[in-house]
């Protein structure tokens, strides 16, 4: 019995005994009302039968939930103590690594479905010990969840009566659900804040760890290898190719936006938008491909026929198969639709009051724009492009596709650079443990990204609303 | 607002009217056209930046929505596919080195020559791979009746030849040599064509010697013949036989001799000479059918270009989709409800909304590191499945959702509201009988359109492990599996050449797929939008 109950997919026996015990609370809740005496021929009850139902699911089924809950985040850890402390003298005595490698195969093994023994006693002793002790954990959680979902419902029951106000109650635990969901926003900053914190600290404490002055002003990567960790060629690739990015998107989408603000006409407005945006819903790894297999190989013909040219020299540009120059004109054209219509709302956003005083006192439209409507909007052009920039930091398909794996200090644009994101990618893909200072630097390396781009995020964002507020 | 203000000249002499005013206006009036010129590159620059990428990966894709197959006539001989001892339905299904040894049997009848050297026969049995009897391997296992009957087998041809056929992989040119004359043999024991005269003849000497110095592979035909040119002299050629019926020495030649010139040096290709004559041989003979790649979307992935399919990332796909939909939406809408409709209005909220509007920029492989270092690490998930690749993509589109769930809620006027409310309602139930349901189109629409963003994503599924090879379609959402634009990455990384063709093929099939996304979100607005 608690082999099977150890061996259970742990989800469906949690919605199923939760969808009983609601179900049921919820029935004796909607139909105590018609059984209750009224005391009056005029006397109605405060709430209908339903928020009854409701209120009684919410009595039985919110402790029992809470139980579960507790479950999930204690058992593991206990059950994993017991049975540390129910193994032999001689396999507690191995070293803290080894153990914990001993026990998580143990877990592995139990958490087949059909496990097959393996030949050696003390493994599947084990293991069938700690399927035992998961159904022991089990029953006792589930007898414990039916007790205070017992007790709830008790407590229900004696509220409830004709006057008591259970659809107020129904309404504050509807609130208290919204509110949560709104939170999970808050957790998931949090969850990031802290697990970057923590695996980072982890990284300078770990073997072979740089030092905090090493990782940010030490100027060679050798991650793989597990030797160097300075960042300053990841920092400076980084940068390099959001500078060539921005290049292409700033100019290109400041300028459609103006067209397409001041100048267009509502037609080709309608038209032009949408494939505009279209370039911002194309995946990033289509255009990862592009700057691999298209742009990357012009960009080197490009530069191989600029160092043949009679007045350079033959090495002047490398000229390599993968290059930031080519990475950074794709992520340009992908930031284009995101300038564009950052800086168009901002540009719609400056009262037409201003255009016409300029219009009248006879500038061209040009004239308006460039001394009257841009420098209105400019902190918030300022904004978006700051929003563009932040986003061509953390942007990881095209440059892991075209920028390439070298860490070096280059300012030719024509070599293949690394970034901060290529290499988070670099150190985490296929197996990965997490106790090695090459996949922990990935950790401080996404601490590094996430704060320079919350830094860019907040200014940007502020701004943007202080000039929404400025001119509502 | 478009029309500039007309300078009109006015009639007392003043400073406006002055020839230097003028001048003044007409460079004015210049930089206006340019300002405007300006726009129109930038928005030409981005609307050709688009097509460029588009064309450029449809034309690529062309070629792998087909692939060719030869068709051999194999009679299923029972000793080799189901010998004695091995002739349960699942060990003949397994059997592949005995359909191979059928397919083999056949390439050396059709190609004598071939049985001569290990080399030789190394390479004519490239022309198909091992694994592509798989399918008739399945089939003769379930109607065993089959064996020894003579059946009609498709195996796909090599990825490389493929692609050769489909005019990739080499630089080559086509032409006629000249009329062929006698053919000898020469004391250094090659092969000497004699008496060529012919105006082309000329023609044909002059394109190779253009190619002097490349290391060109010329092959020549006579009748079915196949041959390698050595050297020209002024009218003979000198040819090594390469492969098809053996020439007829001192036989005078009535037909032409085709050429096939291919500039790259055969060093530099992954087909040799050979295989080409042979392929040419079979597809001249009909043994060579051009279809549709089903396989694309039937097949799991391979190690093989031409056997490998997308099934396995699409139905990973669909589940993370279905994941992510059933985490990111119900969430982001509730949270959206609660921040439009009942937050007050106080220090915790502002955090809320700042939150949201910060994790919406948040780079998204940051969200991968999150899953890597909270799912798998802390909660012990395991790694490449559908279900942690669903939260964390859920996590990573939910302010998307809630951002646009709140501009929905917000265009539903707040007549609504009070109008519930007046009429006895609670603000529950004014909220979720009556602002909510008008909001829903502007809702769903939201969610789609994250969803489709969702779908396209990659970078925090790599450090997920997503990356796994997964050669069978997975069933569950917690069953290993890779998803559309990793796929994409992987094969984008494969070596051979004939991965590229694919990987656009993939990114097609992913186009196609938020296409019908956006169209459905753009569907759904145009049919339910209201303006209040």
């Amino acid at each position: 019995m608690l082999q099977t109950l150890g061996h259970i997919q742990i989800g469906w026996l949690l919605i199923a005994s939760l969808a009983v015990t609601g179900f049921v609370s919820f029935y004796v809740g909607r139909t105590s009302m018609a059984r209750a005496p009224a005391s009056g021929p005029l006397e109605r009850s405060h709430s209908q039968p339903n928020y009854h139902g409701y209120f009684m699911a919410m009595c039985a089924a919110v402790p029992a939930a809470l139980i579960f809950i507790l479950y999930l985040v204690l058992s593991g850890g206990f059950i994993r103590s017991q049975l540390v402390s129910e193994l032999p003298d001689y396999v507690r005595s191995l070293g803290a690594l080894e153990l914990d490698q001993y026990v998580d195969r143990l877990f592995e093994h139990a958490a087949m479905r059909d496990p097959q023994p393996t030949g050696n006693d003390l493994f599947d002793a084990a293991s069938s010990r700690l399927t035992e002790l998961r159904g022991q954990s089990r029953l006792l959680m589930l007898i414990l969840a039916l007790g205070a979902g017992l007790a709830g419902f008790v407590y229900g029951l004696r509220k409830l009566n004709r006057q008591f106000r259970a659809r107020d109650y129904v309404e504050m635990g509807i609130v208290g659900v919204l509110f949560l969901c709104a939170a999970i926003a808050i957790l998931t900053t949090l969850g990031i804040i802290l697990s970057l914190i923590f695996e980072t600290i982890r990284f300078f404490n770990s073997e072979g760890s740089p030092g905090l002055f090493g990782f940010l002003f030490g100027t060679e990567w050798n991650a793989q290898t597990g030797e160097d960790f300075g960042t300053v060629p990841l920092f400076l690739g980084t940068l390099l190719i959001a500078l060539l990015a921005m290049c292409v998107a700033a100019p290109i989408g400041l300028f459609s936006a103006i067209y397409l603000s001041e100048y267009a006409s509502p037609t080709l407005r309608a038209w032009i938008k949408p494939i505009l945006e279209l370039l911002a819903g194309i995946p990033t790894v289509v255009y990862g491909f592009f700057a691999a297999m298209v742009v990357a190989p012009a960009v080197r013909s490009g530069a191989q026929w600029i160092n043949s040219l009679p007045f350079t020299s033959d090495t002047l540009l490398s000229a390599q198969p993968q290059s930031a120059l080519a990475a950074g004109l794709v992520m340009g054209i992908m930031i284009i639709p995101f300038v564009s219509s950052l800086s168009d709302d901002v540009i719609n956003a400056v009262p037409q009051t201003l255009r016409n005083g300029a219009l009248a006192m006879g500038a061209t439209p040009s004239e308006t724009v460039r001394n009257v409507v841009l420098p209105a909007a400019l902190p918030g052009i300022i904004a978006a492009l700051l929003l563009a920039v932040s986003r061509a930091i953390g942007e990881t398909m095209i440059v892991v596709m075209a920028a390439g794996q070298r860490a070096q200090i280059t300012a030719d644009p024509t070599s293949d650079l690394t970034t901060i994101t290529v290499q988070i990618v670099a150190l985490l893909t296929g197996d990965t443990e997490f106790d090695s200072a090459k996949t922990l630097s990935a950790f401080a390396l996404g601490f590094v990204l996430f704060s320079v781009t919350l830094i860019f995020n907040l200014i940007a964002l502020r701004v943007v609303q202080r000039y929404r507020e400025k001119y509502d | 607002m478009t029309d500039a203000p007309e300078a009109t000249p006015i009639e007392r002499p003043s400073s406006f009217a002055s020839e230097a005013a003028m001048k003044r206006l007409k460079r004015r009036h210049a930089a206006e056209r340019r300002f405007r010129a300006y726009g129109l590159v930038a928005i030409g620059f981005a609307i050709l930046a688009l097509l460029v990428l588009v064309l450029s990966i449809l034309t690529q894709a062309w070629s792998a929505f087909t692939r060719h197959e030869v068709v051999f006539d194999l009679t299923m001989e029972r000793e080799l596919i189901a010998p004695e001892g091995r002739d349960q339905p699942e060990q003949i299904a397994s059997n592949v080195t005995g359909f191979n040894t059928l397919v083999q049997q056949d390439l050396l009848a059709t190609f004598p020559e071939t049985g001569r050297t290990r080399q030789l026969r190394r390479e004519v049995f490239a022309l198909t791979t091992r694994l592509a009897v798989l399918p008739i391997a399945h089939k003769v296992a379930e109607q065993p009746d089959l064996i020894d009957e003579t059946v009609s087998v498709r195996a796909a041809l090599s990825d490389d030849l493929d692609l050769y056929l489909k005019g990739g992989a080499t630089d080559r040119r086509a032409m006629v040599a000249g009329q062929a004359g006698i053919i000898a043999a020469n004391e250094a024991g090659l092969i000497e064509i004699e008496e060529i005269g012919d105006s082309r003849f000329a023609a044909f000497q002059s394109a190779v010697a253009d190619l002097e110095g490349t290391d060109p592979s010329v092959l020549l035909r006579v009748d079915d013949t196949w041959f390698t040119l050595e050297s020209i002299n002024t009218n003979s050629l000198i040819a090594s036989y390469l492969t098809g019926p053996a020439p007829l020495l001192g036989d005078r030649y009535e037909t032409p001799i085709d050429a096939l010139i291919i500039k790259t040096p055969a060093s530099n290709r992954t087909v040799s000479d050979r295989q080409i004559a042979w392929t040419t041989m079979l597809n001249e003979q009909g043994r060579i059918k051009r279809v549709f790649n089903s396989g694309l979307f039937t097949q799991a992935d391979s190690t093989y270009p031409e056997l490998a399919g997308a099934a396995a990332a699409i139905v990973g796909s669909i589940f993370t989709m279905i994941v992510t939909a059933l985490f990111a939406i119900p969430v982001g809408i509730l949270a959206a409800v609660y921040l439009e409709e009942f937050a007050p209005k106080n220090r915790l909220t502002d955090l809320i909304e700042v939150n949201i509007n910060n994790l919406a920029a948040v780079p998204s492989i940051v969200f991968g590191l999150l899953g890597a270092a909270v799912f798998l690490n802390l909660f012990g998930m395991p790694r490449s499945v559908p279900l942690v690749g669903g939260l964390v993509l859920g996590l990573l589109v939910l302010p998307t959702v809630i951002i646009a769930s709140r501009a929905a809620l917000k265009s539903v006027p707040p007549s609504i509201r009070t109008a519930a409310l007046g009429l006895g309602a609670s603000r529950t139930q004014a909220v979720f009988h009556h602002v909510l349901p008008l909001a829903a189109p502007g809702i769903l629409t939201g969610a789609i359109i994250a969803m489709a963003r969702a779908l396209g994503e990659t970078a925090p599924l790599l450090l997920i492990g997503m990356v796994a090879f997964v050669n069978e379609v997975p069933t569950r959402a917690d069953q290993e599996s890779t998803v559309l634009p990793v796929l994409i990455y992987k094969w984008f990384s494969g070596a051979e050449r004939a991965w590229e063709p694919m990987t656009s093929a993939v990114i097609i099939i992913l186009l196609v797929f938020l296409v019908l996304m956006n169209l459905a979100a753009v569907m759904l607005r145009r049919r339910f939008e209201r303006r209040w």
